[in-house]
């Protein structure tokens, strides 16, 4: 008997950027218990841009040096490949952005304990107390952003699920205007994630009665080998499925993701509706297609009626929206859609599979991009009590103030993926890839991934059609007499919606380069 | 050298744009002096680049340039023109400094004489600079012959239009706008399917057009894949039943942007079929025709007929705008070299034709602040000017003998009653039947020209001033073209002949006739 417990490995190098946020996010808890008070922001500010500039220089050094690693790291438990690189340094550059939109004045609440509306919230408001917890608490929800869609089984995938949300539970019920709204919201996406997390369990519970191992690898090889109609497996995989697309926010798991969008201070919404997603769709796609690869001919049926469905549902119901984070929530369940018509593009190929995954990953970055800008720019526009998200408190913006109007309009005219911006360029990839994956599959599959297209592209045009009543309002419409105010943007404002410009409008023109980098990063597709 | 004409003139009204944009606050006069002066530019260009046109290289594609765009995708910067596309671009080179100075104080905000705000005043800078980005797009979606940038161009001119219309239109402007864009980005998008699924079916790496034609081989794909472009043009052009768009977009648009609207933009469409539906999917296209060709005289007829009931002046011509589509659609399915060229012809000369009394509309509205016909009345003895431009604007309408629609009009019909593609039964009916429109054509031309210029003399017309300098060098030149071109259309039509021929050779349809036999008159 060799009774001799091994060390294990890590590999702290390529584990550096995600190392570097959570001890980054650690060193914040401290500040916040042994800094005093008014050092605080001083201190927590540079630590987490710094922390997270310098995981994004991590990552971007381990790419140029060509050290990507060709199998799973720390004891198998994290695959540090090609696309969880390139999605580690889309949701480096997200959050950083989105640190910068938390770091402005206003958004957070001054004592999240003291009952709205009573004396001690006037107090603490008067008192200039703030809550600096944000940044540790925000770095910790990005480094689990990091860490789920890299694990390599399931349940490291789980922790980071968990670490991922925990933080953005209580950083939802934090916005400092309409606090019972922004509560009420945290509450449902706590009550609404903590259930989807249990469902994501037990299907890790199902799967492991199954292969008899939590690891892709495993789960992989047993059913290279093993029944692919077990009820263990079957079930397991639905109940993973359910956990994932609730985080993803697909269609019937949408509901949460309107009311907590509204209700959170908008920096927090950025950082879900851009990081978060990114996060979820590449745990998605590495679950479906690095795990449960072998079982196509069953998942992907579902994921395709699944991703009809969430384009249909989210283009739909935004028509009805009046709420303008309310619309760019249902905006983002219709932009999930689109996303898992290429999860569904599967190919026999790993060329067919790279064609797909590169699509992914383009349209990633630059959904994730405009969205940010997007709410920067909903940030700025405000009332005495707060933002003004009503949408008829937009109308006549055009007027007042042509440059943000202009700038929110090229968004939204990204959003619905007209020529020339950089959102058509994500559509035409992911389409693209669809109907080659249908045209390699052959006839009965073809004609299914070509329907699928066409059905993506109907919400196109229905989603336009909200995109398109928004420019309407700003620019068409004569401005209220008692419109909203347009708050004087700070630097870090300025910064995130000129790059998010930048970025929607340089890959609309040339989207050359950004392709070139998600095609590398695809090339290599998963290890396991 | 000869591969850099293109780009350039592509790139002289982005340029403009550019710095129309950027011209500081309060130079509204210097934002409409630059504008004029760069569309005048690039129709120097354009008409040496024209002039130069039969003696260049190539073979029936000249000027070519193509650089890599997007390679991955396989997309390609590629232009380059043939007769048809010389012609559709020359048109629009026309017709931008035209509407230039015919839109001159339309963003200045509108009184009428007895002092009610028509418009309000907007950002003339804006306007001004729109019109050039869209005149940039008009020339690249001819001149593209990659099919990817073709509908990025076919996409991205919606964007200014939609601006054009919703920001300095009429009272129902955005609902016009809101419901030009929607229509016209369905089809669109619907092609872009279409588009994508060429480029995975031939899977040839690449969207230059050259490249494709004759790649595309199974019927049934061809049919599905024909669908998805047709649609999108059907719209764009449009066609009945989907023309609902054009009389709202046309009639809330100011007059300089409805010109352009149905004097080029509709035009895309019917181009798109003649070059992308016809020669990517032959068979298709001929298996369509009956289908089609039916549409197109229903487009005929109902256009007429709607015209004539219509109270609004540039609905009115909105209207007979979907008729002559109708025609041109007729001719280019119809698949002989006459009817081809005529169709082609038709797409030049309806620009200007219908331009011509779009503007001439507007002067009009400018000077009652109405566009009902109904308020107007006695207009000859006021205006004796403005009458006789109008006047000769509509008949240029009704195709009278002389000017120039009637080359193209007869064109299409004879080409259609002649052709020998198969079918050719059905050809003969659908000219007779659209025949009765020119009946119609003279009804609701005349009944509009008898209500507004002749009769007793409306009480508010008493006001009205003549044209003035600027107005009449708007109109000057299009009638000249129109009668010009009426009386020769040869210079046109030398150069279109071998485009279409090499269409016809495309979509394996041989016809002995020659145009000259349509166009002898």
């Amino acid at each position: 008997m060799n009774n001799t417990i091994v060390a294990p490995t890590i590999e702290y190098g390529t584990l550096a950027p995600l190392l570097l946020i959570f001890g980054a996010a650690i060193v914040g808890v401290l500040v916040e218990a042994f800094a005093p008070r008014y050092l605080r922001k001083a201190m927590q500010v540079p630590i987490t841009l710094l922390s997270i500039a310098g995981a994004f220089a991590l990552v971007i050094l381990q790419v140029v040096s060509g050290d990507v690693p060709t199998t799973p790291v720390a004891m198998g438990a994290l695959a540090v490949d090609g696309p969880s690189l390139f999605i580690w340094g889309v949701i480096l550059v997200l959050s950083f952005v989105c640190v910068l939109l938390i770091n402005d004045e206003g958004h957070f609440v001054a004592s999240a304990a003291a009952v709205p509306g009573s004396a001690d919230e006037e107090e603490a408001e008067r008192s200039g107390s703030a809550h600096t917890e944000v940044y540790p608490l925000a770095l910790f929800a990005i480094g689990g952003m990091l860490l789920f869609p890299a694990a390599n089984d399931l349940l490291t995938m789980f922790v980071g699920l968990e670490v991922m949300s925990l933080p953005l539970y209580l950083l939802c019920g934090l916005a400092r205007r309409r606090r019972l709204l922004s509560q009420e919201a945290s509450m449902k996406y706590f009550l609404l994630g903590a259930f989807s997390s249990a469902f994501f369990l037990y299907g890790t519970a199902m799967i492991y009665g199954y292969a008899g191992t939590v690891s892709f690898a495993g789960i992989s090889q047993a059913m290279a080998t093993g029944a692919l109609l077990d009820p263990l497996l079957l079930l397991g995989f639905s109940l993973l499925a359910v956990g994932l697309l609730f985080k993803l926010g697909a269609a019937p798991f949408q509901a949460w993701k309107p009311d907590v969008y509204q209700g959170a201070p908008t920096p927090i919404t950025a950082l879900m509706a851009s990081g978060t997603l990114v996060a979820a769709v590449g745990a998605l796609l590495r679950v479906f297609w690095a795990g449960l690869g072998n079982l196509d001919w069953n998942w992907r049926p579902v994921i395709w009626v699944i991703a009809a469905l969430t384009m249909i549902v989210g283009s739909i119901l935004a028509i009805t929206q009046t709420d303008i984070k309310r619309m760019l929530a249902y905006s983002s369940i219709a932009h999930a859609g689109f996303l898992l018509v290429g999860v569904v593009a599967t190919s026999s190929t790993a060329a067919g599979n790279a064609i797909s995954m590169q699509a992914i990953l383009f349209y990633l970055l630059v959904y994730g991009l405009a969205t940010v800008g997007a709410f920067a720019v909903v940030t700025l526009v405000r009332d005495p009590g707060g933002e003004a998200n009503h949408l008829s408190r937009w109308a006549g913006l055009g007027k007042r103030s042509p440059i943000l109007a202009g700038v929110f309009a090229f968004f939204l005219l990204a959003f619905a993926g007209i020529p020339l911006t950089s959102g058509f360029f994500g559509k035409y990839a992911v389409f693209t890839a669809a109907l080659a994956s249908g045209r390699e599959a052959g006839d009965s599959l073809g004609a299914w991934m070509t329907g699928l297209v066409v059905v993506g592209v109907v919400a196109s045009a229905i989603a336009a059609f909200f995109y398109v009543r928004v420019i309407v309002l700003m620019f068409f419409n004569e401005p209220a007499a008692d419109g909203p105010s347009i708050a004087i943007p700070s630097t870090g404002t300025v910064a995130v919606i000129s790059i998010a410009m930048l970025v929607t409008v340089g890959v609309g023109v040339f989207p050359e380069p950004v392709l070139q980098l998600a095609h590398n990063a695809a090339a290599g597709l998963f290890i396991r | 050298m000869s591969e850099l004409w293109l780009p350039i003139i592509m790139a002289v009204p982005v340029l403009g744009a550019i710095v129309v944009a950027l011209l500081p606050k309060g130079g509204d006069k210097l934002a409409k002096q630059v504008t004029l002066a760069v569309s005048l530019v690039v129709l120097a260009l354009t008409l040496v680049m024209a002039f130069q046109f039969p003696g260049a290289a190539g073979d029936r594609f000249k000027f070519e340039a193509t650089y890599d765009w997007i390679p991955t995708f396989g997309v390609h910067f590629g232009v380059g023109v043939d007769g048809v596309a010389l012609v559709l671009i020359a048109l629009s080179a026309v017709l931008v400094p035209i509407v230039v100075l015919a839109s001159w104080h339309d963003a200045d905000g509108v009184k009428t004489a007895d002092g009610t705000v028509v418009a309000p005043k907007r950002s003339v800078k804006t306007y001004f600079s729109l019109l050039l980005v869209l005149e940039a797009m008009m020339i690249g979606v001819f001149a593209a012959t990659d099919i990817f940038l073709f509908y990025v161009f076919f996409e991205a001119m919606l964007i200014p239009m939609y601006f054009m219309i919703g920001s300095y239109g009429g009272a129902q402007r955005s609902y016009a706008a809101v419901k030009f864009l929607l229509y016209s980005l369905f089809g669109g998008l619907l092609m872009l399917v279409a588009v994508i699924g060429l480029y995975v079916i031939a899977g040839k790496q690449t969207f230059m057009f050259p490249e494709l034609v004759g790649v595309i081989q199974d019927p049934a794909t061809q049919k599905w894949l024909f669908a998805g472009f047709f649609i999108a043009f059907a719209i764009k052009a449009p066609l009945w039943p989907v023309h609902t768009w054009l009389p709202d977009a046309a009639a809330q648009a100011p007059a300089g942007a409805a010109v352009l609207l149905v004097g080029v933009l509709d035009k895309v469409g019917t181009f798109g079929m003649l070059r992308f539906c016809l020669e990517l999917f032959p068979d298709a296209a001929k298996a369509f025709t009956m289908p089609i060709v039916v549409l197109a005289v229903i487009s005929i007829i109902y256009g007429a007929i709607v015209a004539i009931g219509q109270t609004d002046m540039k609905r009115l011509i909105a209207y007979t705008s979907i008729s002559h589509f109708g025609f041109i659609v007729l001719g280019v399915f119809a698949m002989s070299q006459v009817s081809q060229a005529g169709a082609t012809l038709y797409m030049v000369n309806h620009g200007f034709a219908t331009g011509a009394l779009f503007l001439a509309a507007g002067f009009l509205i400018a000077r009652r602040g109405s566009p009902h016909i109904a308020d107007y009345g006695g207009v000859q003895k006021v205006a004796p000017l403005l009458a006789g431009f109008f006047l000769i604007a509509g008949l240029a309408g009704l195709s009278l003998p002389g000017l120039s629609t009637f080359v193209s009009e007869f064109m299409v019909m004879i080409g259609a009653y002649s052709s020998t593609a198969s079918g050719s039964g059905a050809f003969v009916v659908a000219a007779i039947v659209s025949a009765t429109a020119v009946i119609l054509a003279a009804v609701y031309i005349l009944w509009m020209v008898q209500r507004t210029l002749n009769g007793p003399t409306a009480e508010p017309v008493k006001a009205f001033k003549d044209l003035n300098a600027r107005e009449i060098w708007v109109m000057a030149p299009l009638i000249a073209l129109i009668i010009g071109f009426g009386f020769y259309p040869k210079p046109l039509l030398d150069v279109i002949n071998p485009a279409v021929t090499s269409t016809l050779t495309n979509v394996h349809v041989d016809n002995p006739a020659i145009a000259e036999k349509g166009a002898g008159q």
